[in-house]
């Protein structure tokens, strides 16, 4: 029986289920803080404030979007976020200007990234070990750039780090009758930017396509045409210039170098990701369900604070257990769609799509 | 005949080779900036016994942990295909249920013991959550232990309730550094019987094997009647065991436990040490002796960095570089020029090549 391919279409792809997932999820939890809590989430301020303290996260996090779809993983991008900051700053004290700071801080996630790039997709070493040596040597870098932490002296920095766009229609009524405004930072909005570019890029660019390809098979989009080597070497490159980014607007945000800035960013970025429905296996994801990911994050540490519980150990335990739902709704949702494979051999709602 | 045999046993060792190579290098680096680094010495220690001091044996002591850990890595990496990254918040909690069994009480040999017991029913049951995302949820194996990376370090604070707890006694200082009378470190002792345990298991058991199809194709695996869950299951509870012994031998050297800084990216290192040890990280064939050979290499270069007077901070820098070498050199681009090369270098002297074949 034939059917008509535009006709049998699949409803959602795996990618937007998961995003949709995310997304619903954030909203419920968010709306149910607001139900329980109230107070500062019933203000456009609290969401602001989630974005300006997590902008280079959700930078950071875009890159490793774009290494995960291909299929790979880039754990040295906190490694290099600490040493941008360590080196910037640094730079800036020693009589630097902003815009070669700026440089700075792109020039370091550049060749960061053009090195590991070029080590995993030319030389064909696992992207686990490379990147990893990639974060001990940024870390070590850092120390040996400064071992004592630095803070900015720059009054031009300072000013741009003081500059706060301010949202009028979103702002509250305080006490006083007065209209405070919804203050956002400089560095969300260039996150924002670079979300949008890459969210565009992944979808409507050959390039974007290409990720997705080398991700789910790298042996088909070879036969394809795809020039699998070069691809991969630039998720990297993209990965690393954009944790050279993230550093420069950490550092907006903090204005500060510390050897232990940025610790566990990593794992951050690729757990927000994760969340947002990246699979690490390769070829499925999204940056919008990325920041989603890191925003659903954000509210669950907001939600432990508030909720008072103070025991300094629950914040982490809340948010390990929160990824185990996640990751085990992700698994359970694929699972019932997946088709094929051995089926009989184990519970049906277990059963998942590849081996 | 007889000349095919002997080639067939050589290449079951080429995986050892990269490992080796490792040491090597390091060695003669070290024999060529100060051969006395390599010198093995005795002196009396605070409890006046005799034991063996000198860089040599330091590197043996203080790569324990990470031998211990890179076994049970290594496993896991050749059953799933993956890595565990939660074994340092595992060994850190095994090791907070040790003290915290220790502290309830008097310590004896006997509390000892069911405080060793406790602590590996606890890092196994974590070991088993691990697994049962791993095997039966079928997540990958990075992502199922980034739950317990994440909060286990907490866990570990909870159990003791805060704070660092210390535990004196001269049974832990025995446990973690010197047993009177016996001149060689006790975590030296420790390993050696975890790798005979190990070793065992492997000689009688088809646990190796069968790991090691499951690792190569989990489907061909099924149809020949090996159950993947429960090897992966079974490759996690023995990294779970790993991590337990691996936690009180950390606990006993300081006899306290700091549940921030105990064991500190050692999930990064085990890694490494399952790569250095010339093991796919995609899983399949494995060799234990590799990883273990591996984490020596790891600390042999940590401490030969200590050695040159390099600051504690800036040692990760000078590792990496290390690393980048390594393994570039044992890539498979690289590995495919020196074959090259290689088979130039033989078609040159072909006469006697015949000669050594028959």
């Amino acid at each position: 029986m034939k059917r008509n391919p535009l006709k049998r279409r699949e409803p959602l792809t795996d990618t937007m289920l998961l995003v949709t997932i995310t997304i619903g999820i954030f909203f419920a939890m968010y709306f149910s803080a607001m139900a329980i809590w109230g107070g500062g989430f019933l203000r456009w301020q609290r969401v602001f404030d989630m974005l300006n303290d997590n902008a280079a996260l959700i930078i950071v996090a875009c890159g490793l979007t774009i290494v995960m779809i291909g299929g790979g993983i880039d754990i040295s991008v906190g490694g290099v976020i600490a040493l941008v900051v360590m080196s910037c700053v640094v730079h800036l004290n020693g009589g630097g200007s902003i815009f070669t700071a700026a440089l700075l801080a792109i020039g370091i996630g550049l060749a960061f990234g053009l090195a590991q790039g070029f080590l995993i997709s030319y030389l064909e070493i696992q992207p686990f070990i490379i990147t990893l040596a990639g974060m001990f040597f940024a870390r070590g870098m850092t120390t040996i750039v400064s071992v004592q932490p630095q803070k900015v002296a720059h009054e031009g920095f300072k000013a741009l780090m003081n500059t706060k766009i301010e949202i009028p229609w979103l702002g509250y009524i305080a006490k006083k009758g007065n209209l405070i405004p919804a203050r956002a930072e400089i560095g969300v909005v260039i996150a924002l930017v670079i979300l949008m570019f890459i969210f565009f890029m992944l979808r409507k660019t050959k390039l974007g396509r290409s990720f997705y390809g080398i991700g789910g098979n790298s042996n088909s989009a070879l036969m394809l045409g795809v020039n699998v080597k070069r691809t991969r070497f630039i998720s990297y490159v993209i990965s690393g210039l954009l944790s050279g980014i993230a550093g420069f607007v950490f550092m907006m945000h903090t204005g500060a170098g510390n050897a232990t800035n940025a610790a566990g960013a990593e794992m951050n970025a690729i757990a927000s990701s994760i969340i947002g429905g990246t699979l690490l296996s390769g070829g499925v994801g999204n940056v919008i369900g990325t920041l989603f990911g890191v925003m659903t994050l954000a509210t669950i540490n907001s939600i432990v604070t508030t909720s008072g519980l103070r025991d300094p150990w629950w914040q982490e335990i809340t948010v390990g257990a929160m990824l185990c739902f996640f990751i085990l709704l992700q698994s359970v949702v694929l699972s019932l769609r997946g088709k094929g494979g051995f089926k009989g051999m184990i519970p049906k709602w277990i059963h998942k799509n590849k081996l | 005949m007889k000349a095919h045999a002997s080639k067939f046993k050589w290449s079951k060792y080429t995986q050892l080779l990269v490992p080796l190579m490792s040491i090597l290098l390091i060695v003669i680096f070290n024999l060529l900036r100060d051969p006395s680094f390599f010198s093995i010495g005795t002196s009396t220690n605070n409890l006046g016994n005799p034991v063996l001091t000198g860089n040599l044996v330091s590197i043996l002591n203080g790569a324990s942990e990470l031998a211990i850990i890179a076994m049970g890595m290594t496993l896991v990496t050749a059953a799933c295909g993956g890595q565990d990254i939660s074994v340092g918040a595992l060994a850190t909690i095994a090791g907070s249920v040790f003290v915290r069994i220790l502290r309830s009480g008097q310590i004896t040999i006997g509390s000892i013991l069911v405080g060793f017991l406790c602590c590996c029913v606890a890092a196994m049951l974590f070991g088993a959550f691990n697994g049962t995302l791993v095997s039966v949820f079928r997540i990958q194996p990075m992502i199922a232990t980034l739950v317990l990376f994440t909060c286990g370090r907490s866990i570990a604070y909870w159990i003791n309730g805060g704070a660092t707890p210390t535990i004196s006694s001269p049974l832990i200082t025995a446990i973690g550094s010197f047993i009177p009378g016996c001149p060689v470190p006790t975590p030296i002792i420790i390993v050696a019987v975890m790798a005979l345990i190990l070793g065992l298991v492997f000689r009688f058991t088809t646990l190796g094997l069968y790991t090691q199809t499951v690792g190569i194709n989990q489907r061909a695996a099924r149809l020949n009647g090996i159950n993947p869950m429960f090897i992966k299951l079974v490759s996690f509870l023995v990294l779970g065991l790993c991590c337990a012994v691996a936690g009180c031998i950390s606990v006993s050297r300081l006899s306290l436990i700091n549940h921030e800084t105990m064991l500190l990216e050692i999930e990064m290192d085990a890694i490494l040490a399952v790569a250095i040890g010339g093991n796919a990280l995609g899983g399949g064939k494995f060799k234990v002796t590799g990883s273990v050979l591996g984490a020596y290499a790891i600390q042999a270069l940590t401490t030969t960095l200590y050695a040159m007077k390099v600051p504690s901070t800036d040692v990760k820098a000078y590792k990496a570089i290390v690393i980048i070498l390594i393994v570039v050199i044992s890539s498979p681009v690289v590995k495919k020029a020196t074959n090259r090369l290689w088979t130039k270098i033989r078609a040159r002297i072909p006469a006697k090549k015949e000669v050594v074949a028959q």
